[in-house]
């Protein structure tokens, strides 16, 4: 057997785990690992400007391709620097591996210099972590983490290495292992049959039944599965946010995103089924509004891998506890098989219910928000001209606040895997470094990162790295010179009282900051020219665009849930209430 | 509704920190904590009592389950079980006491291990209730020192928790 040092051993196991890219910053814990990186070619390390968004490179490249992450940082304030991004991968269940240096055995628990319990610290944000003791454990560790981090309900793992385990100078043998087994960790394989035979027959018994489905799906590979059953039984479906592109947005039975910025017609829809299949969707307080409130007339089946996220916030009436695409699968043969059939009527006069829902309050029928003019350009209007100069075929990664909102609601994925935002933590800051890892994993795509001038900021030093590696992502920043979501809250719940939520002229140029860091900057204050130099931005196919585009501050996204209420008490514009 | 849930986990080190965390992260409680090696040292074997209506309990042995440590969770409460406690206490016992708290002692069916010319020490073993009244019986003013274990417990019949 090969014999090896422990900092070569993490770098050949990474490779042998498939990895081909990893984002780290370096540090004193972790230089051993670094210099074995140094002397291969196998895998290649990106150098990030802070470890926060290494971590969300990491997720971007997972949530674009469905492998796992990999993230390399150094001890102390380079394993804290990662936290936010590992808390953003774990709400969102995103794979990856996240290995820290940490200081020598000896030194631990002593205060050393740069000295943190990252296992500790990072417990209640990762799926599991390890601390390796011996080097001759490395490679079955990083085995043993891509293997949970992948599989069932994935999710971000620590692997934290000791400086001397990977020690050069020390060399035990190499061997990763072929297969891995862990007596604690089965995660299941197919929903009970029992439960889905259930789920059809209260499916099929539907008069006006509804798919709800989120993440998971996307997660799960089960995308093709969910529209085979949607168009077999011609029933609408609605996505979370997390959901988008798992069923095609273009298609007309798609309802929308759902929730507290959801469609009038998802929200009503849901608030008035009999049946509600939810797939691989968490039932999150952002999608339900008040619980007890929630879909009161639904008998609710739902799809999950995790059986946590079953009955934790709303009663299931049918829990089928697998993965999604396994389960649809299953669905399908037996709607297929199925003797009775749905109510052929029932579905016709609840799709004439919806589209006069769509008629009456949608977005996608008619324009809800006044028309940008002159230089009033409306932020809805920007995301509309984004989807038409893609044709509604890039990557959109994306920050959090109302642009974030806007991209979900008007940028309609036909495809997983292309709508890429941090939803359960709702982490601003990660939009560039997404864009940066979805990217590298997708040289020739079009990749956008939706933000705002107050999100961009809280990872703009990661425009270097892009130059360093030559990363050509179009950062499309919707300027409203303001903390916009924090603003309209403020406009809507503390009589405009705008309690640091603006900047006061400090903002700086970002046209010029682009260029100083190599790229283009293109500034857009009139509608009018918006679409033409869209276009010439993504004409620019090697190139990082930083678009700048001036919007009108005092838009508001809607539709917006009321609180506390049901799914359909909806605000539908400023004035406007269901 | 008060709980016994017993968990057969991995004996690694970090492994209780996560089964406590998990406790606090999500508001659950713990009343008492009981941890051990079983008679496989790679294993260790968690007993703890907890309240909570259904829903809460039925989440909590969901994530005891999904935590990558743990072997098996089982509530021990759903099925005939038997539980135990030890308790050992220091009591002020001088003349007149003495004889009154060696029978009370006795009827709980206690021992005293423990002797000198002021105080008792006591052990009793039990299900929580007698552990309660026993203390009750002896009247706080007398105990000078207390420990409980927690409660450890195992189901009826020849059902038993193992891989
Ligand atoms: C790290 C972090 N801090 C604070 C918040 C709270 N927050 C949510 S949206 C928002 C405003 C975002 O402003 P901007 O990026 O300009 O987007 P806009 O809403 O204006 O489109 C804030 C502060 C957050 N989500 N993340
Ligand atoms: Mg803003």
């Amino acid at each position: 057997m090969e014999l090896l040092s422990g900092g070569d051993i993490v770098v050949r196991a990474l490779k042998d785990a498939g990895v081909k890219h990893i984002w780290g910053y370096p540090g004193g814990a972790a230089l051993h690992i670094y210099d074995a990186l140094f002397k291969q070619q196998d895998v290649q390390h990106i150098l990030v400007r802070h470890e926060q968004a290494a971590v969300h490179a990491a997720d971007g490249h997972s949530r674009s391709t469905g492998e796992v992450g990999a993230v390399l940082v150094t001890s102390g304030p380079g394993a804290t620097n990662a936290i936010t991004g590992i808390a953003t991968a774990y709400m969102d269940s995103i794979p990856m591996v996240v290995i820290s240096g940490q200081v020598p055995r000896e030194k631990i628990g002593g205060d050393a210099f740069q000295e943190t319990d990252m296992v500790g610290i990072s417990r209640p944000i990762v799926k599991h972590s390890f601390l390796v003791t011996d080097a001759k454990d490395i490679a079955s560790v990083i085995a043993k983490a891509f293997y949970i981090a992948g599989t069932g309900r994935p999710g971000p793992v620590v692997v934290d290495i000791p400086k001397d385990v990977t020690d050069p100078n020390h060399r035990v043998p190499y061997e990763y292992p072929e297969k891995i087994k862990i007596r604690s960790y089965q995660p299941t394989t197919k929903g009970h049959s029992g439960q889905i035979k259930r789920a059809i027959k209260t499916l099929l018994a539907a008069k006006r039944p509804v798919i709800y489905s989120g993440g998971g799906v996307v997660l799960g590979e089960a995308s093709s599965q969910l529209t085979e059953l949607a168009k077999l039984l011609n029933v609408p479906v609605t996505n979370t946010l997390m959901g988008l592109g798992a069923y095609p947005g273009t298609d007309r039975q798609f309802l929308g995103m759902l929730g507290m910025h959801g469609t009038y017609e998802a929200n009503a829809a849901m608030h008035h089924a009999d049946v509600i299949l939810a797939v691989g969707a968490r039932f999150d307080d952002r999608v339900t509004n008040t619980p007890n409130k929630f879909c009161p007339s639904a008998k609710i089946i739902h799809i999950d891998v995790d059986p946590t996220s079953i009955s934790k916030t709303v009663a299931i009436d049918i829990p089928i506890v697998g993965p999604c695409d396994a389960v649809l699968q299953e669905m399908i043969a037996q709607v297929e098989r199925s003797s009775s059939q749905l109510d052929e009527t029932a579905i016709a006069e609840w799709w004439t219910q919806i589209d006069e829902w769509r008629d009456r309050h949608g977005i996608y029928s008619k324009p809800r928000h006044a028309p940008s003019e002159g230089n009033i350009i409306k932020p809805q209007d920007v995301i509309k001209t984004l989807f038409k100069v893609t044709n509604g075929d890039a990557y959109v990664t994306s920050d959090v606040g109302q642009h974030q909102m806007f991209a979900a609601q008007y940028y309609l994925f036909d495809k997983p895997r292309r709508w890429i935002n941090s939803g359960g933590l709702g982490t601003m800051g990660f939009g560039l470094p997404a864009a940066m890892g979805v990217q590298l994993a997708h040289p020739d795509a079009a990749v956008a990162c939706v933000t705002g001038e107050g999100s961009i900021q809280m990872c703009i030093q990661e425009l270097s790295t892009c130059t360093q590696y030559g990363l050509p992502v179009k950062i499309i920043n919707l300027n409203n010179q303001a903390l916009g979501m924090v603003r309209q809250w403020q406009d809507m719940q503390y009589s405009s009282r705008y309690s640091s939520s603006l900047y006061e002229d400090s903002l700086p140029d970002f046209v010029k900051l682009a260029e100083s860091y190599g790229h283009v900057g293109i500034r857009v204050t009139h509608f009018d020219e918006l679409e033409e130099k869209m276009a010439e931005c993504f004409s620019l196919k090697d190139r990082v665009v930083f678009m700048d585009i001036c919007v009108d501050r005092s838009e508001h996204v809607y539709p917006m849930h009321v609180a506390p209420g049901s799914m359909r008490d909806m605000w539908l514009s400023k004035t406007e209430r269901t | 509704m008060r709980r016994i849930i017993s968990v057969l986990m991995e004996n690694e080190p970090g492994s209780l920190s996560r089964v406590v965390g998990l406790f606090s992260q999500r508001g659950y409680n713990i009343d008492t904590l009981t941890v051990a090696p079983t008679e496989d040292q790679t294993l260790s074997r968690l007993t703890m009592t907890t309240h909570g209506n259904d829903q809460v309990i039925e989440q909590i042995t969901k994530h005891l389950n999904k935590l990558i440590d743990v072997v098996k969770v089982v509530d021990l409460t759903e099925g005939p079980h038997i539980e135990r406690e030890l308790m050992l206490l220091k009591v002020r016992a001088s003349d007149a006491q003495r004889a009154e708290i060696k029978r009370c002692v006795d009827i709980f069916r206690g021992q005293i291990i423990d002797v000198n010319t002021n105080a008792y020490t006591v052990q009793i073993v039990g299900n929580s209730d007698k552990l309660d009244a026993f203390i009750q019986a002896v009247g706080d003013a007398d105990i000078l020192e207390l420990v409980r274990s927690g409660v450890s417990g195992l189901a009826r019949g020849e059902k038993s928790l193992r891989l």
